[in-house]
């Protein structure tokens, strides 16, 4: 499913059907997340991910009136769909060989679980990340806080429409 | 008292430092009696240390006083030092003597000059760069009192600056040592990279134990030369000098007769061990050059109307009997003659400065006449001058020229005949000028409106501060040559002095025809003299002969027109080229590099092709790459 | 309350997948490298700017899918962290990104990415 939904959205022409085919794939990824026991993960792809980003992307296309659909049989830069393949082929060759001559590597532990805390009471997973962020990675937090402070006013101030732009209010002149 | 030695260049030179800070307050004539009091203090000095010397045996007379380490570069360390050994001391002594008294002539010459404080520290500046010239223990202190010597006489011979020719005499002047210097330093280098040393006990002591090869030997001797023909004016470098009669006479009298000039002898003096350890015919490219360059001035000092421009050519011909002599092996000859021409050659000019105030500035000898009776003291101390380099005995300059005769008739018998006819015209021309100027008609009042003099014109006598340096000086013209008398050995009392420095090099005669002959020798000596003076007598006096004064001797040969059609016509040629070569093969390889930078850049700025996708595909490909590597790396 | 059925059930929901196929921690990586280098080629292959945003993310997923494998092969919770971040700044980017393409869209009506050129040496 994952892989029906990535192929969609490198090969769909209209790019509204290409948005719908990458939620498609969020989802199956947050199902893989669930598999491991990464339930918070799990939700906060679906709440942020498939929830806002893609709604954010709808939108934008909505906007700017670009859903008109691409041409995709031709490329208009030379040699660059060749490029493309010996990107892809090579990607996946390198990563598969790093992944199939890795995989003795690394110590394997239960794959139950990761359990911390008291034996009585193991804590969720939720409480697990929390203890990591919280006590582990508190300034990596807090500079990702500020991180998305500025991403929303850099983004406001980017998009705000020019004086010129601004049609007057009928009726009135301003 | 030796250990005093740095004192003797320090005191002039706190004196022009005093007078550049302070001269404008001093004014005249303090000014100028504080720098004359300046070499004064030095002289005192330097007699210090010559009787500090006397007291010691001879093999002990070579003393260093070292101020401090000057250029400790690797294997280069050369001190700043002195060294007081007889030559320099005796260098020293006349220097310091004759400066005082000329800086005492000075105060009355320049009375109302604008400038009179700048020139007393000219002169101060002078006589310290002449005092490191000779005191010096190594090349480079030499080289540094050199250079100053040569710039000093720059200023000084265009210190009237705003008069055209003094300023260009004055470059002329400099344009030629330069080239002179060149030679010294070719020397030095060539002296460093041999010996690695630089110091003359390093050099002289190389010279003597043979380890200096006959080649570089010789290269070094004739490269020194070649500064001294600069320095000293000898052909082809001679022409400065005439010209630098422009500037005052004291400084013609300082500088261009008495120290500076005698530089280049000092010079071969010094590295005579160097010469003798040569090829032989070094010596005698010296001599050949000194022989013609004496007889060349001497012809053309004979049509000379300028009181001075006659001293000058005369100088340049004493000149060249000093080389003369160092060509045969005469050092002592060489340095005897320097002495005694330090004396008569400042009171000539000294005399004729007299003449020239008196006169209010004129010059031409044809505009003079009579002026004994005006100028008794003046005409006085001029004649012994004129009697003692005229060779008559018994003044200095006869026992000094004869001793040169005689070592140059034992070294080449056609050389010596140059000096006997170069004797006969220094006699001529002398007498001749002492008649123009001294007897004859009085022809002053003919052109005296032209010097702004009101109604009749009678020049005056000098003021008393400008006569006493003359008798003093013509004192010492008259005992000068008591030095070294040839009639015993026990007389010789230069050469005994001057032994520790020469005696290797100095040629030994005692075998031939002209020791055993040295009296007849000396009698026709003063007969050539005796012969020049009725000559001119009869031509100048007695109206007998015509006088014979060819244009082309008055023009000296042609030699300055010859000169500049060189330089500015092949010589302008040589110098474009260079600095077109400069431009374009220099100046072109370094753009060029530039250029080729830029043009590669160009080349690869292609690659920005701005598209996004093209740089995304090139990242991944380059990602694709990086990490195939270190899979296989981790494989193998 | 999704979490806790989540939580709750999910043993149930694999044991009857389990059956057919046992999904070893390297299938997830390999499913994930497959992820990435589709992405990748589509980033490549596009010239809508938006569809390339896509194309980004699903690389991005492909990368949080492999921290997880590996965070729970290692035993650590340090894996799932950094998945949080990650998501945390790829919205961010995502939000940045979308207000430049607005930005620049407004003038040109062209949705094409080559039209970009802007920075042509």
């Amino acid at each position: 499913m994952i892989l029906v939904g990535a192929i969609g959205v490198v090969v769909k022409r209209n790019p509204v059907h290409a948005a719908l085919s990458l939620v498609l794939t969020l989802f199956g990824i947050a199902v893989l997340f669930v598999a491991q026991q990464a339930e918070f993960l799990a939700a906060v792809q679906v709440i942020v991910y498939a929830g806002a980003i893609v709604v954010l992307v709808l939108f934008v296309i909505m906007l700017l009136g670009v859903d008109r659909a691409e041409d995709l049989r031709t490329d208009a830069l030379v040699g660059q769909r060749g490029l493309a393949v010996v990107v892809g082929v090579g990607l996946l060759g390198v990563l598969s060989a790093a992944i199939v001559r890795g995989t003795d590597a690394v110590v394997t532990r239960s794959a139950e679980g990761i359990a911390i805390g008291t034996v009585e009471a193991p804590d969720t997973n939720i409480t697990q990340i929390a203890r990591s962020v919280f006590a582990d990675h508190v300034v990596a937090f807090e500079l990702t806080s500020v991180l998305l402070v500025v991403a929303v006013v850099g983004t406001v101030l980017l998009s705000r429409r020019r004086p010129s732009d601004v049609r007057p209010v009928s009726g009135r002149p301003s | 008292m030796t250990g005093l030695l740095w004192l003797v260049p320090v005191f002039p030179l706190v004196g022009a430092v005093l007078i550049l800070l302070f001269g404008r307050r001093l004014g005249e004539p303090g000014s100028g009696w504080l720098a004359t009091l300046m070499p004064i203090a030095s002289f005192v000095t330097v007699v210090g240390v010559f009787f500090d010397l006397l007291s010691r045996p001879a093999e002990e007379r070579h003393q260093v006083v070292t101020m401090f380490s000057w250029l400790p570069v690797g294997s280069l360390q050369v001190d700043m030092a002195l060294l007081a050994d007889p030559l320099s001391i005796t260098m020293a002594l006349f220097i310091t003597g004759i400066g005082s008294l000329i800086h005492l002539y000075a105060i009355g010459y320049m009375h109302g000059d604008p400038k009179f404080s700048k020139f007393f520290m000219y002169l101060n500046l002078f006589v310290f760069s002449m005092l490191m010239l000779v005191l010096g223990e190594n090349l480079l202190v030499t080289f540094l009192g050199w250079e100053g010597v040569g710039a000093c006489s720059y200023f000084l011979i265009s210190f009237w600056h705003t008069r055209n020719s003094a300023a260009v005499a004055g470059k002329k002047a400099f344009v030629t040592n330069r080239i002179g210097d060149f030679g010294v330093m070719t020397a030095m280098f060539l002296a460093f990279s041999t010996l690695g040393t630089l110091s003359y006990s390093g050099i002289n002591e190389a010279a003597h134990s043979g380890s200096l090869a006959p080649v570089t030997a010789t290269a070094i001797g004739l490269l020194l030369f070649v500064g001294a023909c600069g320095k000293s004016a000898q052909l082809p470098l001679y022409l400065w000098l005439p010209d630098a009669m422009e500037g005052p006479t004291p400084v013609s009298a300082l500088i261009h007769a008495a120290t500076m000039v005698t530089a280049g002898v000092f010079l071969m003096t010094r590295m005579s061990p160097v010469l003798a350890a040569g090829y032989d015919w070094a010596p005698t490219i010296i001599a050949v050059v000194g022989g013609a360059t004496a007889l060349y001035a001497a012809t053309v000092a004979v049509a000379q109307n300028d009181i001075k421009k006659v001293l000058a050519y005369s100088t340049v011909s004493q000149l060249g009997y000093m080389f003369l002599a160092v060509g045969s092996g005469a050092y002592v000859a060489a340095i005897f003659h320097m002495v005694t021409h330090a004396f008569f050659k400042a009171l000539l000019f000294l005399g004729s400065g007299s003449v020239i105030h008196g006169m209010h500035h004129e010059q031409d000898m044809r505009r003079m006449g009579k002026l004994r009776h005006v100028m008794p003291i003046t005409a006085g101390t001029f004649i012994i001058g004129w009697l003692a380099i005229a060779g008559v005995p018994p003044f200095a300059g006869f026992w000094s020229k004869d001793e040169i005769l005689l070592y140059v008739y034992a070294n080449n018998r056609g050389l010596y005949v140059v000096g006997l006819i170069t004797a006969l015209l220094t006699a001529y021309y002398m007498t001749r000028q002492v008649i123009m100027v001294f007897y004859g008609e009085a022809k002053w009042n003919d052109h005296s409106q032209e010097n702004g003099a009101h109604g009749d014109f009678v020049p005056h006598e000098s003021p008393k501060i400008m006569l006493v340096p003359l008798v003093v000086l013509a004192g010492l013209s008259i005992v000068g040559g008591g030095l070294q008398l040839p009639f015993s050995k026990n007389l010789h009392f230069l050469e005994r002095w001057l032994a520790p420095v020469v005696e290797e090099s100095e040629a030994n005669i005692s075998g031939t025809w002209a020791y055993h002959n040295k009296y007849l020798l000396l009698i026709v000596a003063v007969v050539i003299a005796v012969v020049g003076i009725s000559a001119a007598f009869a031509v100048y006096a007695k109206r007998v002969v015509k006088p014979i004064e060819p244009k082309v001797l008055e023009n000296a040969w042609y030699y300055d027109a010859a000169a500049s059609r060189v330089v500015s016509g092949p010589g302008a040629a040589a110098f474009n080229a260079v600095a077109w070569a400069d431009a374009n093969v220099v100046d072109g390889a370094v753009n060029g590099v530039a250029t080729l930078v830029r043009s590669a850049a160009g080349v690869t700025r292609k690659a920005q092709s701005g598209f996004v996708r093209t740089y995304a595909a090139v990242i991944g490909l380059g990602a694709v790459a990086l990490l195939a590597w270190f899979i296989f790396r981790s494989i193998s | 309350m999704c979490a806790r059925f989540l939580a709750g059930r999910h043993d149930r929901l694999f044991s009857v997948i389990g059956l057919v196929i046992v999904p070893t921690p390297m299938w997830y990586l390999l499913l994930s490298a497959l992820l990435f280098t589709i992405g990748a080629v589509g980033v490549l292959v596009r010239r809508n700017p938006l569809v390339m945003f896509m194309c980004i993310e699903l690389m991005l997923n492909a990368v949080n899918l492999t921290f997880v494998t590996l965070g729970r092969r290692l035993g650590s919770i340090d894996g799932q962290t950094i998945v949080l971040f990650v998501l945390v700044v790829a919205a961010a980017e995502v939000v940045i990104g979308l207000s430049i393409v607005i930005s620049i869209m407004r003038r040109r009506s062209g949705a094409n990415i080559d039209d970009l050129a802007e920075l042509k040496g």
